[in-house]
């Protein structure tokens, strides 16, 4: 079935046009729950809001909401947990030094 | 099919224990992983360590392959088992697709030898064997890596790419599917964003709907530019009387080029800017032109006396002043 579309596909910038929902995100990546669950704990992603109001405060991860950029996030963290044989915190505390890394490299380029 | 010396790629011995092949692949996954590495082609060094890696930290994986090699040194042709090719796996080989990182993709000759969803990676999202009580649910959603040049992202563009994805039949067998794709590429997309094709992952089960596919953007690298998020910039060199005099040069731009006045004194690394004139976006990004001054050997009389009139005429200029303790 090599179908060619006659108009090219539309798709949609996700960390410009998308939120997702906490089950969605879990697909979206492939982590599980729990997976996604501690990367919050971790800080790696956050909720940025929660869908309408929620009698417990906002505290039940089914009313979460992520942001577009969480997902890219979410897969890395999982595959540096992965490969490299880390916790999540691990995974937590490379990414940071990666973030802080690249933000020196800019400096460094813009001087 | 090409042979592949796992123990090279690992850079070890044939005789190495269990804990020194894990203790090489540690090393070189910190060193070549494609999330934090640097290096040239990381990522296609990363998928031959961990592809060695799970080869041999296997003990019986590892004997089979031993086997094989030894068949091999011996002048004897490898040939792989029959059926190696059935099976399937998800990889964007050709156009400008290549497999996300979540999902194995190991080489035909692991294949071959291992099959080709085996593994604790167990990284094949998308096939589920649903038999005949299959009950509706969402195929998984795939990820994929799309190639872009500079230009595409200021003033849209349309790529064709290939996928190959496993689809499973009525029967529950998965079978490898190409796939050509048209995508537009959105105005103003920047690097690693990232755009969703609803509906064009993995096929539904159970007439369960599609899942999406995720396209990571990459931007070739430009001889010229570089990006910073939406902001671009580019050296732009002038002669030393240029940047002492000011002057109206022509300046590349990615949309053409333009006439660009250089203010008089400018000093070496001064950025002029192109409000706007960057990726495009609400607000759009700078243009940022970054002065380098270009200093020409003198190669005839005139010239090197027009160097010592300067020097005459500067004798009180110090250049390394601000060296003086």
């Amino acid at each position: 079935m090599a179908e060619l579309h006659r108009s090219p596909l539309q798709g949609i910038v996700i960390e410009d046009h998308v939120i997702f929902t906490f089950t969605a995100l879990c697909r979206a990546s492939g982590a599980d729950a729990a997976q996604l669950q501690a990367m919050v704990g971790e800080g790696l992603i956050e909720p940025t809001g929660t869908a309408g109001a929620t009698p417990n405060g906002g505290d039940d991860p089914a009313d979460w909401q992520f942001s577009g950029d969480a997902l890219p996030r979410a897969r890395t963290a999982l595959r540096l947990a992965r490969d490299l044989e880390l916790g999540l915190s691990g995974a937590a505390l490379v990414m940071d030094l990666m973030a802080e890394i690249e933000s020196l490299r800019s400096r460094l380029r813009s001087r | 099919m090409e042979f592949k010396d796992y123990y090279a790629a690992l850079g070890v011995e044939r005789s190495a224990t269990q804990d020194e092949i894990k203790r090489a692949y540690r090393k070189l996954a910190r060193k070549y992983h494609p999330d934090v590495s640097k290096e040239p082609n990381a990522e296609a060094r990363f998928k031959e360590v961990a592809e060695a890696h799970e080869a041999l930290i296997d003990p019986e994986r590892r004997a089979a392959y031993d086997d094989v090699a030894q068949r091999k040194a011996s002048g004897q042709p490898f040939e792989p088992p029959p059926g190696w090719d059935s099976g399937f796996e998800f990889s964007g080989r050709g156009g400008g697709a290549m497999p996300g990182g979540q999902e194995a993709d190991f080489s035909d000759f692991f294949e071959s030898l291992f099959g080709r969803d085996r593994g604790h990676r167990g990284g094949r999202e998308g096939v589920r064997r649903s038999g005949g009580n299959a009950r509706a649910e969402q195929g998984s959603d795939h990820h994929a890596k799309v190639s872009i040049e500079l230009l595409d992202s200021y003033r849209g563009a349309r790529r064709t790419m290939s996928l190959r994805m496993p689809v499973v039949d009525a029967q529950g067998r998965a079978t490898l599917q190409e796939r050509q794709l048209e995508v537009a590429i959105p105005k103003g997309v920047r690097e690693g964003q990232h755009l969703r094709l609803a509906g064009q992952g993995a096929t539904g089960h159970g007439g369960g709907p599609a899942g999406d596919l995720y396209l990571e953007i990459q931007f070739m690298p430009h001889p010229l530019y570089r990006l910073d998020g939406r902001d671009v910039s580019f050296e732009l060199p002038v002669s030393p009387w240029e940047a002492a005099l000011g002057a109206t040069v022509t300046a590349p731009t990615p949309e053409g080029p333009v006439q660009l006045g250089v203010p008089a004194g400018s000093a070496q690394g001064r950025k002029l800017r192109l409000k706007g004139k960057g990726l495009p976006g609400t607000p759009p990004g700078d243009l940022y032109a970054v002065l380098t001054i270009a200093v020409p050997a003198a190669a005839s009389e005139s010239q090197t006396a027009a160097y010592q009139a300067l020097a005459q005429a500067f004798a009180a200029y110090d250049p390394r002043a601000s060296l003086e303790a």
